[in-house]
């Protein structure tokens, strides 16, 4: 999920992402990526989707280089190409099955927006994807606000990040954290948050009904 | 110009060296009516001089709104002026629906130009094969096609974007450079003139002394004649102002403040002529 505060945006991830069905079978794969000098993209969803859509922006990125006059696409201009993407390819039935977040600084001004599947889009001060809806933003609603500072917002990340690995099933303790600014992209390297387990409930979990789980 | 055996198409080389065929379109530009373009660091303003086929009919449009930061003034045939505007608004309405941003204005000339330049990836590209939807290819692949001919017509294009301020000239041949004020058309010498005297001052103009400049440069090409409201059009583009025509009215005020101070100008000069023709020279 992601988060803007001042000229900063944040977002995090678990680097479990390759699931294949139900089982986590990747743990390390990184699902934030630096985009141009200005954007942020993660993801979530099929992987082999995500690499294609980071094949297309390189593309797109290397053609912005190319021209070379003092000009850049900056995230608000990805995010829009991303949408339209999305949306001709399910248009076509045949979906990149992902959820993107893109978020980025340009000249102090900073964007934060996600784009579906289905091609729906918008911007926020805070987004997330998958279970992140439904359990982080409601966090965030209550605890965001604007003029947040750098450690306020990582703890709030974390502790919207601790939530979901204690309630998302298919959630590891494994994260990363990336930062962007007007100075650039930092994408921090995997680590684990602290959890606890030792509840008196899970001590004897067939308590309550001898031959159970 | 004269006729000669190696100018009946474009893609024939004369010995000199020469593209004639080329060099007509750019005579075409300089016999159309003027057009001059100057900027500052806030605001480009675009000048051109107002004719009529004859007295019964109105005059040529010149001047084409390509999007809310980019115009251009045209000299020459207007006839392919017109359908280069056509296509640079298509350009710039494409940008902005995939980008949800403004075209910068360095990436229109070039589109309107050559054909060299990577202009989008691969999958972008119009995959129109039988005439070139980017008329970018089209000044430069117009020469290199023998059934094709060159666009007969000089851009001027103006534009704001997050860089600043930019007037390009696009010329028949291909080229384009960036200007910091040019004129095109019959008798834009003069005018180049008056600007090359003053562009150093441009960039800190403000938008009604850039304005003023530009109606003096519309002066000088008129050679006499006298500048009204009726005989120009000007348009303006800036910093928080989508480019737009300036109406006559306001026009025809700042035509008439400057008549204003020219007069004065000529006045005080023949009282300092009245005052030194008194002082009479010591010398015998």
């Amino acid at each position: 999920m992601e988060k803007k505060e001042k000229a900063i945006l944040f977002f995090k991830s678990d680097t479990e992402f390759g699931s294949y069905g139900s089982t986590l079978r990747y743990k390390s794969v990184e699902r934030i990526k630096a985009i141009g000098k200005h954007t942020l993209l993660g993801a979530s969803g099929e992987i082999s989707d995500f690499q294609e859509i980071l094949r297309y922006l390189d593309e797109l990125i290397l053609y912005d280089n190319m021209w070379d006059d003092g000009n850049s696409l900056g995230p608000k201009e990805i995010h829009n190409y991303l949408n339209r993407v999305m949306y001709n390819r399910r248009n076509k039935f045949n979906p990149l099955w992902n959820s993107l977040v893109i978020g980025g600084v340009k000249n102090g001004q900073k964007y934060l927006g996600m784009v579906g599947m289905i091609g729906t889009h918008f911007e926020d001060n805070h987004v997330a994807t998958g279970f992140g809806n439904h359990l982080a933003r409601p966090i965030f609603r209550d605890e965001w606000s604007e003029d947040m500072t750098f450690e306020e917002a990582v703890r709030l990340l974390e502790k919207c990040l601790r939530v979901l690995l204690y309630r998302d099933r298919s959630a590891i303790n494994k994260f990363q954290i990336a930062k962007i600014t007007d100075e650039g992209v930092t994408i921090s390297q995997p680590y684990s948050l602290k959890t606890f387990w030792g509840f008196s409930a899970f001590k004897n979990p067939s308590k309550g009904a001898e031959g159970s789980w | 110009m004269f006729r000669n055996q190696y100018d009946t198409d474009v893609t024939t080389w004369s010995p000199a060296g020469w593209l004639f065929q080329v060099d007509y379109a750019m005579e075409a530009v300089k016999q159309g009516s003027a057009a001059i373009g100057l900027r500052s660091a806030t605001h480009v303003a675009l000048a051109t001089v107002n004719k009529a086929a004859s007295e019964l009919s109105s005059h040529q449009k010149k001047v084409f709104k390509v999007d809310d930061h980019i115009g251009v003034a045209i000299a020459g045939l207007t006839a392919d002026g017109l359908v280069l505007s056509l296509f640079l608004r298509s350009e710039c309405i494409n940008h902005a629906f995939v980008y949800e941003s403004p075209l910068p204005v360095s990436r229109l000339p070039p589109p309107a130009s050559s054909s060299t330049l990577p202009t989008r990836p691969s999958y972008e590209r119009p995959r129109m094969l039988f005439h070139s939807k980017t008329v970018g290819n089209d000044n430069l692949v117009c020469t290199q096609r023998s059934w094709k001919r060159p666009y007969g017509v000089g851009l001027l294009v103006a534009g704001l974007d997050e860089t600043g301020a930019h007037l390009y000239y696009n010329c028949p041949s291909g080229n384009y450079f960036e200007y910091q004020a040019f004129a095109i058309g019959s008798r834009s010498q003069a005018a180049k003139t008056y600007l090359e005297r003053r562009f150093e001052a441009f960039n800190s103009n403000s938008r009604e002394e850039l304005i003023k400049d530009a109606l003096f440069a519309i002066k000088e090409t008129l050679q006499g004649e006298k500048l009204t409201s009726a005989s120009c059009t000007v348009a303006v583009v800036g910093i928080r102002e989508p480019f737009h025509v300036i109406d006559q009215k306001t026009i025809q005020e700042v035509i008439d403040s400057m008549d204003v101070r020219e007069e004065a100008a000529a006045d005080q000069g023949a009282v300092h002529e009245d005052k030194s023709s008194e002082e009479a020279p010591m010398d015998i």
